[in-house]
């Protein structure tokens, strides 16, 4: 059976399963006040983007350093990373985003919630991201870095050449996956009312009481935003494979 | 090349950590070894006998605790900087080969010569391309490690170490991860090798081709050099009990 095939067929018994539940629940479907709002869904879904974008490339970069500094042999750089890490992984981001918005930007003078929201999401993102990048450099034989010595290349050329390119491929899935959590914490933004996809669909859901009507585009828009980047992970993955010798 | 070690020592101590005090382990215990000007030097000796950590001394990998190594003359460094500058005049094979798995075999071999000694592309392919051919080789250029056998993997090694055109080789145990019918092809081409008159330090445990391709072997055993001599005397008639221990331990595996 060709892939697609297979996925086509669990597509349709599962949303199957879902019209049956809907069915039996015997819903009065609303649509028409919905789509009367449908400027607001896609207002809000490009804020998400927006957002999502800016956060996730500097998540890589506060985790990529981070991971760095893990690995420090300086006992007060290891430590500042190690309690990042463990401070914004062990506490709720919606307290996070909370204590961030109304006490740290109020007190240096930040105005700008959206700025605050993408810092406070990528600080929280960059601190799961550090450990993947750790453990992915953590992965790279110690005969790898003796053959690169061995060569004769640099410290900088090491990474560069030998120990980055493996990385790379061994956190490829991990990191993939935090995206897409990445993009779903985004709805948390909505608190510190940054007008995001998903408080669209609270103030869509405000005006028409149209509740189901309201959501299931919102959880539609998430998945545009995240099977491709699941996709795009499974393609990488493959250009990046090679067996380990 | 005309080596000379006086009074090395390698000592590694690991930190004390959860209640497990420091421990120190002196692997080389004031070693000894100076040679002729000879082309090829084999070691030998039991496992854990400080061989392979003398060979990493004298590639530039490690910097011994105390003591002197120098080549011709010319002290080693011991500061990184000085070192990495000798790591890139002589080549290094590793037991388990240490290929670049990401790289094709071809790739491994051209990115030494591109990012350390500055070749162009075209002129790294062109250095490679004969080598490649001569040890049959050139059929897998464009494999990955992944798709190779172990003994095309060690000679690939071989072929990465050489094509920068090394002073001199060092070996550490070039065959030991093989299996037997692999090991013929590596050392064939280490034989070729010698018998085109490249320099290189061997650490090996395969006495026939010690003697074969030495021109002298010393005995490592405890942290010191317990014999050394020209191959033939060597193999001659061996009057120290723990080489005659060894020598028959030898033949028997």
């Amino acid at each position: 059976m060709p892939r697609w095939l297979a996925h086509l067929i669990v597509v349709v018994l599962f949303a199957a399963a879902i019209a049956v539940a809907f069915w039996r629940v015997g819903y009065a479907w609303n649509w028409a006040g919905v789509w009367d709002y449908r400027q607001k869904f896609v207002q809000g879904w490009l804020t998400t983007v927006g957002l999502s974008v800016a956060a996730l490339v500097a998540s890589i970069a506060i985790g990529g350093i981070a991971a760095f500094m893990l690995r420090s042999r300086q006992p007060l750089v290891e430590a500042a990373a190690r309690i990042y890490v463990e401070l914004v992984r062990g506490t709720p981001l919606l307290v996070q985003l909370l204590i961030g918005f109304y006490v740290v930007a109020s007190a240096v003078g930040l105005e700008n919630r959206y700025v605050v929201g993408v810092a406070v999401l990528a600080l929280f993102s960059g601190a799961y991201m550090a450990e993947i990048i750790r453990g992915g450099l953590d992965a790279i034989p110690k005969t790898q870095l003796d053959s690169a010595r061995a060569i004769g290349l640099t410290p900088g050329q090491t990474l560069r050449l030998v120990v980055l390119p493996q990385a790379v491929r061994i956190v490829l899935p991990a990191v993939a996956g935090q995206l897409v959590s990445l993009i779903k914490d985004s709805s948390l933004l909505s608190v510190i009312a940054i007008s995001e996809f998903t408080l669209a669909a609270q103030e869509v859901n405000s005006f028409t009481y149209s509740t189901l009507e309201s959501y299931l585009p919102l959880a539609a828009g998430y998945l545009t935003l995240t099977l491709p980047l699941a996709a795009a992970s499974r393609w990488l993955e493959r250009r990046f494979r090679y067996e380990a010798a | 090349m005309k080596l000379d070690v006086r009074g090395l020592v390698q000592r590694f101590t690991t930190s004390a950590a959860g209640g497990r005090p420091a421990t120190t382990a002196t692997v080389l215990d004031g070693l000894d070894l100076t040679t002729g000007d000879i082309t090829a030097l084999v070691l030998v000796g039991p496992s854990g006998g400080g061989k392979s950590t003398l060979l990493r001394i004298l590639a530039g990998l490690d910097v011994p605790t105390a003591g002197s190594v120098a080549f011709d003359g010319a002290a080693l460094a011991r500061d990184e900087v000085g070192l990495r500058g000798y790591r890139r005049t002589v080549g290094t094979v590793f037991q388990a080969y240490n290929l670049f798995p990401h790289l094709t075999a071809m790739e491994n071999l051209l990115l030494p010569l591109i990012h350390v000694h500055g070749l162009s592309p075209t002129a790294a392919a062109d250095r490679v391309r004969g080598p490649l051919e001569r040890f049959q080789l050139a059929a897998h250029a464009h494999k990955r490690p992944a798709e190779l056998s172990g003994g095309q993997k060690q000679r690939i090694a071989i072929l990465r170490a050489l094509v920068i055109q090394p002073q001199r080789l060092f070996l550490d145990e070039p065959t030991s991860a093989l299996d037997p019918e692999m090991r013929g092809e590596v050392l064939d081409m280490i034989g070729e090798l010698r018998a085109a008159g490249t320099q290189f330090v061997l650490v090996t445990h395969e006495m026939a081709f010690a003697r074969r391709v030495a021109d002298e072997v010393a005995f490592i055993a405890d942290g010191r050099v317990l014999a050394h001599d020209r191959t033939a005397a060597f193999f001659g008639q061996p009057t120290l009990p723990r080489l005659q221990a060894f020598f028959t331990g030898a033949l028997a595996s």
